[in-house]
């Protein structure tokens, strides 16, 4: 054991230099060429900072599109998904209470149209994105709300939804905050 | 959805075709032939100088074992030293996070240190960027290189000549870091960093939401973490939510390269087998059942989930895009469930989506997926599994038609087999006798509060965490409130002998069978290299493997689908 002491302190030190020292100040460096700077590309409203492209937040105004359920309230410095098990009559429970509260928000939508991701919460609580389904179904009480015709909506809506990668990978998605942004914008 | 199916197929078949191109590669690295990174050369010297050893001394197993033994012992103090004292450290430390207690740090120095990645903790909350950089992913790098250099010096040793030399262990880690771990560990920080992943080292930013709340926005250097995390099949993110964290992934692209990296060298290993061996068919065989079995994993995870959580249907809502709680739209229901076979079968473990949230029978694919842990299984320690099972399919073959068991032109003797058969039995003894006891203890204090999911569920939860630490995958039914004193020292025992036993074991076997007179095939023998022996190999690993989970999971995913369903 002795023997091998000695190689394996000396070892671990190099080990440390090379991986945890020499290596991330040079992807930090090569970052800093890249789009965003290594610091996560944002968006902003007249030069204020509102939020960043690749993470969600917490929209449930009625005026909004909504976003979906968060098990962390769209906390960005705690992500978590709700992870409630399938079968779980408490997680039944609060997606009951969901699906109630969208109908009461959105009347004249039928249950039966209310795509899954508007009442269930993503995996890290932080999902940026909804289907097109999910923001279509939100088209007609924003129209009501804000007074404006629902197919500019529904246009807004095609604008802002990003196709798949090479057209094969991934499903067609809207990014919440940048269509909202988009949204406020409308006149 | 056909499209994807289209996607995934081109790029499972373009990773397979990289994996035999990088196995080439790293059987040229540890033949020492030339390579397009022989510039390193000086380098390599320098360090071995700085480490004080002579990389061409030969070690018998035994030695190897013992210097590997007291790595691994230095890298556990320091990193149990340095998260008990992470407040601190002067550098990289971005949000006054505090020390870590000592039952948690010492599982998450231990998690680490096999590879597990298990983490109890939550990387936005729960350690500094140093930590980050200097203790987990500096052992990412060590472990990733620990389990390549023991699945070479195992290769190594089923070599027809006959010594006791399985090869130098400090060469083989520094080649496993300079020539095959940093490289690839390069281009998929770069690329990642492309896609948008950061690398910074500023604290975290302070937004106002457009509805007016105030967002604390976690970031850090999580570009240099993603590639080692994958490519070394450790799977401990940046953070809490692990790769289903839209920084750590995302778009469709990051995807892409993440489940590259997590697919690349352990297919790439079986390659290097073939190659380094000479033994071709051997390899297409071996490569045949663990890609069978893979899909055989994965189909039904991807169609359960896309079928949808039945409890949800019953509330009257459109589930057209498959099961969603704890998934992300980016990815979608497919994507998130491919992920989740192949990060089974290879004991990453990462998370795209959360595995507590996935319908109850794709808990039961997941256990049998990591429990087996040979379907590629992790880079090295793969192969390491998979050779245990051809151990006993061979002695098993042999007896059946009276022949005498011989693997490769070595007999495989007693020691061998009592090894094999023992890491085999011992290893579905530990989960399982960990899970009863946690049982016991849950069902005598209903009130300790473990569970966030009641009955069957909740079952599977303790079991899942077990069978993921015996394994080395690391992933779990997050739902677990496992910073516990009971979770953290009972998974930490489970890890280290989860983690050590199938290392040290095939190693003395391919010493001892590397010290055995090769013996020219005859007709005498079941050779390894046929498919009749594939056949037999693919049931004995079903059948001795599958089995002792299936009791287990009848109490857990399968209570829990049947009543789900039919009751």
């Amino acid at each position: 054991m002795s023997k091998h002491l000695s190689p394996a302190i000396r070892l671990s030190l190099v080990l440390l230099v090379l991986v945890s020292v020499i290596y991330p100040l040079v992807i930090a460096g090569v970052a800093k060429l890249a789009p965003g700077g290594g610091d996560g590309e944002t968006v902003s409203i007249n030069g204020k900072v509102v939020g960043y492209a690749n993470l969600g937040q917490s929209f449930t105004e009625d005026r909004y599109f909504n976003s979906r359920p968060s098990a962390v309230d769209y906390n960005a410095a705690g992500s978590a998904g709700s992870n409630k098990g399938p079968s779980n009559p408490d997680y039944l429970k609060t997606v009951q209470a969901r699906i109630d509260t969208f109908l009461v928000h959105n009347p004249g939508v039928r249950r039966a149209d209310i795509p899954a991701e508007l009442v269930t919460a993503s995996g890290s609580g932080l999902d940026p994105h909804l289907s097109p389904a999910a923001a279509a179904i939100q088209v007609a009480r924003i129209a009501r709300v804000r007074k404006l015709p629902a197919n500019r909506l529904t246009q807004l809506i095609g604008e802002h939804t990003e196709k798949p990668l090479l057209g094969l990978f991934g499903p067609e998605t809207v990014n919440v905050l940048k269509l909202n942004v988009a949204l406020d914008q409308l006149r | 959805m056909r499209f994807d199916l289209i996607g995934l197929t081109l790029f499972f078949t373009a990773s397979m075709g990289l994996a035999i191109l990088t196995g080439r590669y790293i059987g040229r690295v540890f033949r020492g032939n030339s390579t397009w990174l022989d510039w390193l050369g000086p380098l390599e010297r320098q360090l071995y100088r700085l480490i004080g050893v002579d990389p061409n001394e030969p070690m018998t197993w035994q030695q190897y074992a013992l210097a590997l033994g007291t790595l691994n012992g230095v890298w556990l103090v320091y990193a149990f030293g340095m998260l008990l004292v992470q407040s601190v450290i002067p550098v990289w430390n971005q949000q006054q996070i505090p020390d870590m207690d000592w039952m948690l740090a010492l599982n998450t120095a231990i998690s680490f240190l096999t590879s597990t990645n298990l983490q109890h903790y939550s990387g936005e909350s729960g350690v500094t960027y140093f930590s980050q950089m200097g203790v987990l992913m500096f052992l990412q790098f060590a472990s990733a290189a620990t389990s390549l250099s023991v699945g070479v010096a195992v290769v190594r040793s089923l070599q027809p000549h006959t010594s006791r030399n399985v090869g130098n262990l400090y060469q083989d880690l520094v080649l496993s870091i300079t020539r095959v771990f940093m490289p690839l560990s390069l281009i998929g920080a770069i690329a990642l960093v492309l896609t948008g992943v950061p690398m910074t080292f500023s604290s975290y930013s302070v937004i106002e939401t457009m509805e007016g709340v105030s967002q604390t926005i976690a970031s850090g250097p999580v570009a240099a973490m993603l590639p080692i995390k994958h490519l070394g099949s450790n799977g401990g993110g940046f953070f809490g939510a692990n790769t289903a964290h839209p920084l750590e992934n995302p778009n469709a692209f990051s995807y892409l390269i993440n489940l590259l990296n997590v697919l690349l060298l352990p297919m790439a290993f079986i390659c290097f087998v073939g190659d380094f061996l000479n033994r071709r068919k051997l390899a297409v065989i071996l490569f045949t059942i663990m890609t069978g079995y893979f899909l055989a994993l994965t189909i039904p995870i991807v169609t359960e989930e896309l079928r949808g959580n039945p409890a949800i249907q019953s509330l009257g809502i459109s589930q057209a895009s498959g099961s969603l709680e704890g998934k992300e739209m980016r990815f979608g229901t497919l994507a998130s469930a491919v992920w989740c076979g192949v990060n089974v079968v290879i004991p990453a473990g990462t998370l795209t989506g959360m595995h507590d949230s996935f319908t109850p029978l794709s808990g039961l694919f997941m256990l049998l997926g990591m429990q087996l842990d040979a379907f590629y299984g992790g880079v090295g320690s793969g192969f390491l599994y998979m050779f245990l099972y051809l151990i006993i399919a061979m002695f098993i073959g042999s007896l059946m038609i009276g022949r005498t068991p011989e693997l490769l032109g070595k007999k495989v003797g007693i020691p061998e087999m009592q090894i094999a058969s023992v890491i085999l039995v011992a290893l579905p003894l530990l989960y399982l006798g960990a899970t009863g006891l946690a049982v016991a203890i849950h069902n005598g204090h209903p009130d300790v509060g473990w569970l966030s999911n009641p009955g069957y569920h909740g079952f599977t939860t303790m079991l899942y965490e077990f069978v993921s630490s015996a394994a080395g995958n690391g992933s779990g039914f997050e739902g677990l409130g496992d910073n516990t004193p009971f979770w953290n020292l009972s998974t930490a025992v489970v890890m280290l002998l989860g983690r050590f036993i199938p290392l040290i074991g095939p190693l003395a076997i391919g010493g001892l069978l590397l010290q055995k007179q090769y013996v020219p095939p005859t007709v005498g023998v079941l050779p390894a290299e046929s498919w009749t022996f594939g056949l037999l190999l693919a049931a004995v690993i079903i059948i001795s493997g599958a089995l002792s989970i299936f009791p287990a999971a009848t109490l857990g995913p399968i209570a829990e689908y049947l009543t789900q369903y039919h009751f």
